[in-house]
């Protein structure tokens, strides 16, 4: 299990493959499930320019950790990857990575599937946009639909 | 030893402040009263309590950490 707050720029599958080849799970995982966040350059039909994200770091780390743990237990899962961008984004770039890897496909899937609904639902990070009439912060959630 | 309180995001610009200390409270609900000068609290303010999820009428005692924060949009 790893997680990481990133204040740069990040290339997700670099990540993911970093993270396989040094988690020492090689030949054991027959799944991997992994779900990549990224900006759009618009939002409640205006255009957006640039992203600023906050949170409250002690309070992230605690609440990434636990998910994970609270995946682990719920699931067979042979290992978790959590990234999540904070500071100035653009867009294109990926603001959050989530890969679960397990021996067979349906906990991954589903492993991966909760762990972004619950990090959305808890992790206290907040996004304000730029748009062309100034900055606004995003009140809450789309429904992901 | 105090009760140091911590406002992100819309909110920490809507009140104002970022970070204050403050004594003599037995509730999140005081101290966001005692720290914003019982500014209108908003309905959908989120209040954590040493980095947990809390109520306003959760209890807190010297030393805690008390965070206010607006519905998170991570992710």
């Amino acid at each position: 299990m790893s997680n990481y707050i990133e204040p740069l720029s990040f290339d997700p599958w670099q990540a993911i493959v970093k993270h396989q080849q040094q988690a020492d799970i090689a030949t054991k995982f027959g799944a991997t499930a992994t779900f990549i966040g990224s900006m759009r350059d618009f939002n409640e039909n205006v255009d957006v320019s640039l992203m600023y994200l906050e949170h409250y770091p002690a309070m992230t780390q605690g609440y990434l950790d636990k998910l994970e743990q609270q995946a682990k237990q719920r699931w067979n899962l042979l290992d978790t990857l959590i990234i999540h961008r904070v500071g100035e984004i653009n867009p294109a770039d990926p603001i959050v990575l989530i890969a679960c890897w397990s021996a067979h496909r349906r906990a991954a899937l589903d492993a991966c599937s909760w762990l972004i609904e619950e990090l959305k639902h808890q992790a206290p990070f907040w996004k304000k946009e730029t748009t062309k009439n100034g900055e606004r912060w995003v009140a809450k959630n789309t429904d992901g639909l | 030893m105090s009760i140091q309180v911590k406002f992100f995001a819309s909110l920490r610009e809507t009140v104002g402040i970022g970070d204050i200390n403050i004594n003599h409270v037995s509730s999140a609900g005081e101290v966001w009263d005692l720290a914003t000068d019982k500014a209108e609290r908003p309905l959908n303010v989120l209040v954590a309590i040493n980095l947990e999820y809390a109520q306003f009428d959760s209890l807190v005692n010297d030393g805690d950490e008390v965070a206010f924060f607006p519905p998170v949009t991570g992710g």
